[in-house]
């Protein structure tokens, strides 16, 4: 047990490092971190300007969209706190950092991804959990609502953290592509904000079967909402978020072993 | 003048040797551009002329929105980023004694930049656009003109803001915090994600009459044929006059810091 812990005692003390290097330009971390508020807020104010246009969204009411939103972004913003950094992998290549880091008695991953840990991230996560919160109030609360809702924000949030390790991992071989991975990061999440309805079948399948990122919120969402699956799959699929979550870590697992494994340095 | 023409040369060039980043770039602004017109789609089903557009207006507008972000850098970055790394390692003073204004240096700069993205960014994700909706261009020789024009205004704008944000780190040591709220402020206002033209009320006429309405709402507002007459001259009038406005503060802004600099001994 306390080899399986050792990892997260590790990533706790790399993070508490750079959480006290921060301290050093206080008045750019207030910025940075009421910055991170209003990123927040404007993005969801967007999405109730669209709302003072119409009346529901793909048949789902502000509220629910809030729900939606709000389950996504709680997510997203963890999984950003947490491995958001692995998107600076190809830096810390060109840098010759990863192979300090490699030389490291500590797990590589745990180094790359508690890198410039910044705490301030935390105010993502707090903004979006007031529109959750907010969204929560759409919802006509039940034992397996209850429980759904928790699995769904636990298995997103395990989804984003692979998706972040997953695609930060094609920097191993082009290393000035890290672009590709906000295709898939925040424009996941940016997709998974809206109700899936407004979308055309063949991308709601896409999502569902390439890249599962329909199993962030939009299936357990359907069942916590009550509201009929478009599509009508069976209702079980509702269910299945955690299922996803484990797939998505495996492939990024052997994703992230097939990187290191083929990493040659830069030779500089 | 021919050294800011070489300056911008081989910033265009310092660009272009990214090819990796620009194809990935250009593929992420494809995948914002569809998802962000489809959302907009779902709301002019339901609402068909609202702010004044029809849905091939709006459809457009997103991806002229996706076309801008790299050229006038709505996100921050570009040449004021390397002013910035520079005062906070103290590289700066040596900036000072050199016989070049630090303004027209970096703006050269970042012109070659804007240029390059010009050609890649703002061009192929236009085409793809073109290719997977149904687009509406330009009505002739002038209104490309005054659009021309509006893109060129819109980066004055945006580069002044950024040269201002790059200042800060004269005092604050860091320009993160500025940077954030300063790209906060552009998506938000610039109307990237929601076209200022649904911003309800008097919040919508303080929305295009900031800085931030360069970026995205004027030019797709004379791209898709919007103003006429002197409505196209007062639109390009409010960019040039913040242009003039914000690239003067940047000027006096710069004595202040030369100042300060000098006192603290570089």
């Amino acid at each position: 047990m306390a080899e399986l812990l050792q990892p997260v005692v590790r990533y706790g003390q790399i993070a508490r490092m750079w959480v006290r290097a921060s301290r050093a330009y206080p008045v750019s971390w207030a910025m940075l971190v009421v910055g991170g508020f209003l990123i927040n807020i404007i993005e969801f104010v967007g999405i109730w300007i669209l709302f003072q246009n119409v009346d529901d969204l793909g048949g789902f009411t502000l509220r629910q969209v809030a729900f939606l939103y709000g389950g996504t972004g709680v997510a997203f913003a963890l999984a950003d706190l947490v491995a958001g950094r692995a998107e600076r992998l190809g830096q810390m290549i060109r840098l010759g950092k990863l192979d300090q880091m490699m030389v490291r008695p500590v797990p590589l991953l745990v180094q790359v991804c508690a890198d410039e840990f910044a705490l301030r991230r935390v105010s993502r996560v707090a903004q979006a959990a007031v529109v959750l919160a907010w969204g929560c109030g759409a919802v006509d609360w039940t034992a397996p609502r209850l429980l759904l809702t928790v699995l769904m924000v636990a298995s997103a949030t395990v989804i984003f953290v692979a998706v972040f390790v997953a695609l930060a991992c094609v920097q191993f071989w082009t290393i000035d592509a890290a672009e590709v991975a906000n295709a898939f990061t925040y424009g996941g999440v940016t997709v998974t904000a809206y109700p899936l309805s407004i979308f055309p079948g063949e991308l709601v399948k896409a999502l569902t079967f390439v890249v599962p990122l329909a199993f962030v919120n939009w299936y357990p969402s359907l069942y916590v909402l009550g509201e009929p699956d478009p599509l009508g799959y069976p209702g079980w699929t509702q269910w299945l978020s955690p299922a996803v979550a484990v797939l998505f870590t495996a492939v990024a697992a052997v994703v992230w072993r097939a990187g290191v494994r083929s990493y040659r340095s830069t030779g500089s | 003048m021919s050294l800011h023409v070489a300056v911008a040369t081989r910033s265009f060039r310092r660009y272009s040797t990214y090819t990796a980043a620009t194809l990935a770039g250009i593929f992420t602004n494809c995948v914002f551009g569809v998802i962000n017109a489809l959302v907009l789609v779902a709301v002019w089903e339901q609402n068909p002329d609202a702010g004044g557009y029809d849905v091939r207006d709006a459809v457009t507008y997103v991806w002229l929105g996706q076309a801008m972000i790299m050229v006038i850098a709505l996100w921050g970055g570009g040449s004021p980023t390397d002013l910035a790394t520079r005062i906070k390692t103290g590289d700066v003073a040596l900036d000072f004694y050199r016989p070049v204004g630090l303004l027209g240096w970096y703006l050269a700069a970042d012109l070659g930049r804007a240029a390059f993205h010009l050609l890649s960014r703002a061009l192929v994700p236009t085409v793809v656009g073109a290719l997977l909706f149904d687009l509406r261009w330009p009505g002739g020789p002038w209104p490309a003109v005054a659009v021309a024009v509006s893109v060129v205004l819109a980066l004055l704008v945006s580069f002044a803001i950024r040269f201002l944000v790059a200042m800060t780190t004269f005092w604050v040591l860091d320009d993160q915090g500025t940077a954030i709220l300063a790209s906060t402020a552009a998506v938000f206002f610039s109307g990237l994600t929601v076209p200022l033209v649904l911003f309800p009320g008097w919040f919508g006429t303080l929305a295009r009459a900031l800085p931030w309405a360069s970026y995205v709402q004027a030019p797709a507002d004379l791209w898709l044929g919007k103003h006429h007459g002197w409505g196209v001259v007062g639109t390009l009038g409010l960019q040039a006059l913040w242009a003039g406005v914000l690239l003067g503060a940047c000027a006096g802004l710069l004595r202040l810091a030369e100042r300060k600099v000098v006192v603290q001994g570089g």
